[in-house]
């Protein structure tokens, strides 16, 4: 059955964008089923719905307005669904999608298990997803597909980011507090390869459960390690909670916390008094320049909120999605993939971004500093530019991809 | 004797429309039916213990979770074949019933509880850390195969015949346990176990028995799931699967042998299309669970089998019963 929208407001459930009165009847060659179909699979009720949800859907149906509802006269549909943060839910509600409900592409896909599990799902259906909010790097290596697309950012990025810059900086001295789950081991693990390569130390790393609420004892032994840097691979409450343990142990000052995945929502939840100082590496911030803040504004009138880079990742990349179908002239998923990898991405998101053959959608990566609260002259005014890494640094190198589709294979 | 009467023309409609399923693809989604029917023989087996043993077991989603990894892992990287692994699923989740029965049973109610969820988390864990689970990623990309080499599994109608069969055969063993002298046992025991005790039967031997069976079972549910789905995920061994099994057969009536498997019908398709409620979806089941429990005590099917009954053989029973009552009351 279809996941078709509640009825909220009629504002919000005017779904399909039919502006031309006449689109419906001009049947166009080269457009299933006559319509072009956005799935936004997304957590709507877990630990994730806080940072892509529903603010993820409105995102994407900004972008199908912004396009102009409809695509050489054929309307742009945007449906939703919530994969519960279970990698079987996701899949099964993808497949019925792709199979049953003529769905062309599917973003979002917040949360790395039901990402890998679409993105196998989207490579047997040969149809479209889009990944903006999981870091699992497997979707542009062992789980590469033409089809699928990795676009805001991920595990290798984060660790160029804040690693490398944070070493060159002088800051070479790491310990690690890890989420004890395969996304907090990988992200360590890669961290501290660009720690050790670029001359820095990793002097340990302490681990704990998924939904920790006590970081006392760690946070003690992060202070006793000696270690001027101490890396938070974890996100989310998780990240929250370690950030503000270590502030309370007075930790925090001399030894500098750097979070590895911390959200904007997070730095909201903290708090500049707590905050203040991080490092974090986002590819998006609402403040940046002129075109995200006009976006940003939008998007904070219809949704109460300030995007982060997965809200933005979403606009983005629908939008290329769309430019893609336009330039292809069909919704054939062989022809739209051809043309997403050629057209360059120009945007309030990104400049001169491109997808590389195994998906990745390559564009510059931002490391920023916490201000501190005194520094803040408005509201949400909370991030300092600290350094840009050019796509070409952040993303890992085509060479390293183990993508079959690079090999000819 | 109505309720009999009634069970073989219902269980012909219910097997003529599982069999037509495919047809009517635009109804109804195949995977989501497939998912349902292993959830239907995960609540049954999970039955036995508690609807026919009185056993609670708060730690079955280790036994599903484990059919599920197991069978996914040999299938995925030692390319055997569908039906054993299958096999071997249920059979890994058999043998860890047995071990987590033989330590459960030493006590009862709310303690054996406590020491099957422990073990379930012992569980639990081994498979979050085991390199070969991909812990939160999941075990991805489990090839589906072929059905003793002929039949592609690739083919969603293909697989639901087979999953269909499979499942069939696991609902006529838990029937087949239920109506034997061996089930009549177990009810002994459910009913007064010292009475059990005291006619010669070696009770604990025959809970390790059902409670091996019952794991069994849900090692074959799991590894189906696995299978269908081409992944076996942490949900699968969470205590989250252990409540929702729970859940399924007191929604379905424990005291019936194929109610948990409406119950797990009516919990799939909540949780299938109450999706576009988004966030409201957990509020919508929990107030759905608070109406049942509180309107249909016996469950779905426990409570229209007494509707049944009540209607006429209980008539004469009734008329029976009054002067009966009037006689005492002088």
């Amino acid at each position: 059955m279809l996941a078709k929208l509640p009825s909220r407001t009629a504002a919000l459930t005017s779904v399909v964008l039919a502006l031309g009165a006449a689109s419906g009847t001009m049947a166009s060659n080269g457009f299933s089923d006559d319509v072009v179909r956005i799935g936004v699979l997304t957590d709507m009720s877990g630990i994730y719905s806080d940072l892509s949800g529903e603010a993820a859907v409105e995102a994407v149906r900004m972008a199908v307005e912004d396009f102009g509802g409809e695509v050489h006269g054929v309307p742009i549909e945007v449906i939703y669904g919530d994969h519960r943060n279970r990698a079987d839910t996701g899949a099964s509600r993808a497949r019925e999608w792709y199979d049953n409900d003529g769905v062309d592409m599917i973003n979002d896909l917040s949360n790395s298990g039901v990402a890998l599990a679409v993105a196998a799902v989207a490579d047997e259906r040969q149809r479209h997803a889009i990944s903006n909010s999981a870091s699992n790097i497997g979707l542009t290596n062992d789980y590469c597909s033409p089809y699928v697309t990795h676009y805001t950012y991920d595990a290798y990025s984060l660790a160029q980011g804040t690693g490398k810059t944070i070493v060159e900086d002088g800051g070479d001295t790491w310990f690690f507090l890890t989420v004890d789950f395969a996304f907090g081991i990988g992200l360590e693990q890669q961290v501290s390869d660009v720690v050790r390569e670029a001359g820095g130390h990793v002097m340990g790393a302490a681990r704990h459960p998924l939904d920790t609420t006590d970081f006392s004892s760690y946070a003690l032994q992060a202070q006793a390690s000696g270690a001027e840097i101490i890396g938070i691979a974890s996100t989310g409450a998780d990240a929250i909670n370690a950030i503000n343990a270590l502030s309370e142990f007075g930790v925090s000052p001399s030894q500098r916390p750097a979070a590895l995945l911390l959200w904007f929502d997070d730095i909201v939840s903290l708090g500049l008094d707590t905050a203040q100082g991080l490092l974090i590496n986002n590819a998006f911030y609402w403040d940046a320049d002129e075109g995200s803040r006009e976006f940003s504004e939008r998007f904070y009138e219809r949704t109460g909120r300030m995007p982060n880079m997965a809200h933005a990742g979403n606009y983005s990349s629908t939008m290329h999605y769309l430019n893609a179908v336009e330039a292809a002239g069909t919704d054939d998923p062989d022809a739209v993939s051809e043309k997403m990898r050629e057209l360059e991405i120009n945007d309030f998101f990104a400049t001169g971004g491109y997808i590389r053959p195994n998906g990745r959608m390559v564009h510059d990566q931002y490391l920023w500093e916490v201000k501190a609260p005194d520094e803040s002259e408005y509201d949400y005014d909370f991030l300092r530019l600290v350094a840009t890494i050019s796509g070409e640094d952040a993303f890992q190198p085509l060479e390293d991809s183990t993508c079959h589709l690079l090999n000819g294979g | 004797m109505h309720l009999r009467s009634l069970t073989l023309p219902l269980s012909i409609v219910a097997v003529l429309a599982l069999l037509a399923i495919p047809f009517f693809p635009q109804w109804i989604y195949l995977v989501f039916v497939m998912k349902t029917l292993c959830f239907v023989l995960f609540a049954c087996a999970f039955n036995l213990l508690l609807g026919h043993t009185g056993i609670l077991s708060f730690g079955h989603a280790a036994f599903f979770g484990s059919g599920a990894y197991i069978a996914g892992h040999l299938v995925k990287n030692y390319g055997v074949p569908f039906e054993l692994g299958i096999l071997a699923g249920g059979l890994v989740a058999a043998l860890l019933g047995a071990v987590i029965g033989a330590l459960a049973i030493r006590r009862s109610g709310i303690y054996l509880a406590m020491i099957t969820l422990a073990m379930s988390q012992l569980v639990y864990f081994f498979y979050l850390q085991a390199p070969f689970t991909g812990a939160e990623d999941g075990l991805q990309r489990v090839p589906r195969g072929t059905f003793l080499g002929v039949i592609d599994l690739r083919n969603d109608t293909a697989l639901y015949y087979v999953v269909l069969g499979i499942v069939a055969v696991g609902l006529w063993v838990v029937w087949r346990t239920v109506n034997s002298p061996f089930g009549q046992v177990l009810r002994a025991i459910r009913e007064h176990e010292p009475r059990a005790i005291s006619l010669g039967y070696p009770v604990a031997r025959y809970k390790i028995l059902v409670f091996t069976l019952s794991a069994g079972l849900s090692g074959i549910a799991g590894a189906l799931k696995a299978i269908i789905f081409q992944l076996a995920a942490l949900y699968d061994v969470h205590w989250h699967t252990s409540g929702d099994v729970i859940l399924m057969t007191l929604l379905g009536g424990m005291n019936t042998v194929f109610g948990p498997a409406v119950g797990a019908a009516i919990v799939a398709a909540l949780n299938h299309y109450l999706d576009p409620f988004g966030a409201w979806v957990t509020v919508i089941t929990g107030v759905v669970f608070m109406a049942c429990v509180l309107a249909f005590r016996q469950g779905v099917v426990g409570e229209l089998g007494r509707l049944l009954k009540l209607r006429r053989p209980s008539r004469p029973e009734q008329t029976a019963d009054q002067p009966a009552r009037g006689e005492s009351q002088p």
